[in-house]
């Protein structure tokens, strides 16, 4: 393989041309509106912002590997944020001490995972054991999570947490937003699932091809029972940090991240049908989507036509990426993730 | 010359396909006249699907022209080429099971005509005339799925003739055929040829269609190897133009004297697959089992994997029965099974070469949790240098590598899990002479150290020469058990399909 052949190999995969959007974006930003997206104040909050979706599309990420999708992100987000939030007014409140309330956060923090694992299980046991297909099965057990969400609330947002809740969502440590040492440590851990543990390489060679799988003997129920348990615990993350951001939990917070979660990736490379996605394409992703955001905000852009926006960008990228235009496809060099 | 070929009905010009790197046809003049019959052979891979599927539209060639009746088209597509005249019977038919003969035969005509009801009197009328052309008596009202295979293919022609054939590609026609089937199919073909319907036979066995021919072509490895009248070629001389090779291979080596059973398979029966399956497999042996096409070989070589469910019946190895069913516990059993379709159950295609191979493993890799990717990476290396595997670099797709290479990576999979038994379904499907030939010294040595092999196929050289014992499947039962060094080719033939 000649040098040249191995650049090219380099510069025409997705997370290149990923990284190259990213730094467009930025670029473009910092020159429409250089004093404002460029300040100090405005790259903080932009760290403090992305963390939480980012997370959700991680989530999304992993089942998207198998070919499968989870729907079902923001209900499970939403769910155990409440789940959480009422142990937290119901058993600390805002007068608690320090040490005290420290003890009742570890365990919503524990009830909240837990939460995400067993809605991960609904979705997989669902997926894997009655064989439906995941875009429908965590579309419906979404609302239903959503449903238990509003009922144990009344629809209302439930609030007065103690102090130390705040700390996971606006705090920093070191200098760093600690959302973003979260983030940051589950798409390290993400990677690291993905490449370099048995799991994630099934979950990768499941996606590219199921039907292989199984004459490989995989344990394919196992395998996709375990991918939407990790989808939901990243879920619950998620719906911490959004609770502790909002300092209130609300079984309709975040409706707009799914499509945003889907959107960064498959922006991100990921392939809708499974067997290839790489984490890295997902940050950058993620950067991507943010600078867009700031800078849409700040050139005073309204929220529906964001909306708008993300949409039109889902379609665009899956477009390109599946080569079917051909007059769009030659823009970038890409070669086709699946044959 | 000059004359001949042009009116010849279908003329083909130094037609050359590749896919990536793979030349699939390189350079190929191919031509057939009306009231013909033609036989295209060549073995698995040599190129002959992708010759139907460029004249029948469905690929483009990457260089050489194609004529139909005098007209030279530069961008063939299905419609056209059916327009044309030229129709392709496939192996499966592609019938619709749940529909009245009538129905079948009559749809894509009337789809032609674009009306925007079905008419069933008019289809009726229409596929009784077609029927009585080729004289055959089929109800119109039965459903597809009740007919015989047989009955079926004539469903198909029929079809074809309806549409207004000038020339049927009939793909491996009589491999679900039985000897005296083969015989009326034969007797139709003549009646077409009469009618002015040209016929090309596509088949790695042709003999039994050679005196209804005029034409012989055979491809090998994407090259037209060999061209005459059909007169001068033999079922001997075909093979040897098909294979390359004069002489057949060394049978196995006979089994060891008082080697153990290994593999205890009793009364293993299916409904509507298989019934009452009984054989012994002895360490060191290798059992073929053949058969038509639908005699329920591949169904009982997928149950012995668990990926079949069988109804009643044990399998043992070693003494210890385990659950059926289940193809994970046949694994863990030590039963290993490379199947017939290798590009879609075989094979992770977009993934490496290296994690084709260590997917049955990846637990067996794992250390505290995480994968020791060195040692997964030195252990495939190792396999591909085993078994001969000219890959460059074990990280690329494996979709990158030839049929043959590519069947050496599936069977690398299952060796390294150090399998008891291995059951392979179609070993050397779609792979080039040489690497058959590589496999099937695989298979004697693999015998040798003491496994168990199974080689399901209906390659009847291949059964020759590397089983000590082949098992006939008809309509689901084991009929007949041939020991492998007792028969020629033509007995063996006339077995299976008697």
């Amino acid at each position: 393989m000649s040098a040249t052949h191995a650049r090219t190999a380099m510069t025409s995969t997705p997370e290149f041309r990923l990284a190259v959007i990213a730094v467009i974006v930025f670029a473009v930003m910092s020159i429409l509106s250089p004093d404002r997206f460029l300040s100090a104040q405005n790259l903080t909050s932009m760290a403090f912002q992305f963390p939480e979706f980012a997370i959700l599309a991680l989530a999304m990420t992993i089942t998207m590997m198998t070919g499968g999708i989870d729907l079902s992100v923001v209900g499970v987000a939403n769910l155990s944020a409440v789940v959480a939030a009422i142990i937290l007014t119901q058993f600390a409140g805002p007068d608690m001490d320090v040490q005290q309330s420290l003890v009742w956060l570890v365990i919503a923090i524990a009830a909240a995972l837990t939460v995400g694992a067993v809605a991960g299980l609904l979705n997989g046991v669902l997926v894997a054991w009655f064989g439906l297909p995941p875009i429908l099965a965590t579309l419906g057990s979404g609302l239903v999570f959503t449903g238990f969400a509003v009922a144990m609330t009344g629809g209302s947002a439930v609030m007065g947490f103690p102090d130390v809740v705040a700390w996971l969502g606006n705090e920093r440590l070191v200098g760093i937003p600690v959302p973003l040492i979260v983030f940051a440590l589950l798409a390290l851990g993400l990677h690291i699932v993905l490449t370099r543990t048995g799991f994630g390489l099934k979950a990768t060679m499941y996606g590219a091809n199921p039907l292989a799988a199984f004459f490989a003997a995989i344990d394919i129920n196992r395998l996709l029972i375990r991918v939407y348990v990790t989808a939901g615990m990243f879920s619950s993350i998620a719906g911490l940090v959004i609770m502790s951001r909002a300092n209130s939990a609300k079984a309709d917070y975040g409706s707009s991240y799914l499509l945003l979660a889907v959107l960064i990736a498959v922006l991100g490379g990921v392939n809708p049908y499974g067997g290839y996605g790489r984490v890295i394409g997902v940050v950058l992703a993620v950067l991507s989507m943010q600078f867009l955001s700031s800078g849409l905000n700040m050139l005073q852009v309204s929220n529906f036509a964001r909306e708008l926006i993300w949409g039109a960008l889902l379609i665009f990228v899956m477009v390109v990426n599946t080569r079917q235009g051909p007059g769009l496809a030659s823009l970038f060099n890409k070669t086709k993730p699946t044959g | 010359m000059a004359a001949a070929t042009h009116d010849a009905l279908v003329d083909m010009k130094g037609v050359t396909k590749r896919y990536g790197g793979v030349t699939a046809l390189d350079g190929v003049d191919f031509t057939v006249h009306a009231g013909e019959a033609v036989c295209l052979a060549g073995e698995n891979g040599s190129g002959k699907s992708t010759l139907i599927k460029i004249l029948s539209g469905v690929e483009q060639p990457t260089a050489g022209t194609i004529s139909i009746n005098g007209t030279q088209h530069t961008n063939l597509n299905p419609r056209v080429s059916a327009a044309a005249g030229v129709m392709v019977i496939f192996q499966d038919f592609s019938l619709f099971p749940n529909m009245s003969v009538a129905e079948n035969i009559a749809f894509s005509t009337q789809l032609g005509e674009h009306r925007t009801l079905f008419d069933l009197s008019r289809a009726r009328k229409l596929a009784q005339s077609v029927l009585e052309r080729i004289g055959v008596d089929i109800a119109l009202d039965a459903r597809v799925e009740s007919l015989p295979v047989a009955h079926k293919q004539l469903v198909a022609i029929c079809r074809a003739l309806a549409s207004e054939a000038r020339l049927i590609i009939m793909d491996e026609p009589t491999t679900a055929l039985t000897e005296r089937e083969v015989r009326s199919l034969l007797a139709i073909i003549r009646k077409l040829k009469e009618e002015g319907v040209a016929v090309l036979f596509v088949s790695h066995k042709l003999a039994e269609v050679l005196e209804v021919s005029e034409k012989v072509f055979v491809l090998r490895n994407g090259k037209k190897v060999a061209e005459g009248p059909a007169a001068e070629f033999d079922a001997a001389s075909l093979t040897r133009h098909m294979t390359g090779r004069d002489v057949p291979e060394a049978p196995p080596s006979a089994v060891t004297e008082g080697s153990k059973t290994l593999l205890d398979v009793e009364n293993l029966t299916k409904v509507g697959a298989f019934a009452d399956v009984s054989f012994a497999l002895k360490a060191g042996e290798v059992l073929g089992v053949s058969g038509l096409l639908g005699s329920g070989r591949t169904s009982l070589a997928k149950a012995l994997f668990g990926l079949v469910a069988p109804d009643s019946g044990t399998i043992r190895l070693d003494g210890e029965a385990f659950a059926l069913g289940d193809p994970i516990a046949a694994a863990s059993a030590g039963i290993g099974y490379v199947p017939e379709d290798r590009l879609t159950e075989g094979l992770f295609l977009t993934q490496s070469i290296a994690r084709n191979i260590a997917v049955g493993r990846l637990d067996a890799h794992e250390r505290r949790g995480f994968l020791d990717l060195g040692a997964l990476m030195s252990e495939a290396t190792d396999w591909l240098t085993r078994l001969k595997v000219k890959a460059p670099d074990p990280q690329a797709p494996v979709r990158s590598l030839s049929g043959g290479n590519q069947q050496r990576v599936a069977l690398a999979r299952w060796l390294s899990r150090a399998p008891r038994v291995l059951v392979l379904n179609g070993p050397s499907v779609g792979v080039d002479v040489g690497s058959k030939a590589d496999i099937h010294d695989i298979i004697r040595d693999l015998a040798r150290s003491g496994i168990g092999v199974i080689v399901i196929s209906d390659d009847l050289p291949e059964l020759l020469a590397t089983c000590h014992r082949i098992l006939v499947m008809k309509a689901g039962r084991v009929v007949d058990e041939i020991a492998g060094n007792s028969v020629t080719e033509d007995e063996l033939a006339h077995r299976l399909a008697s």
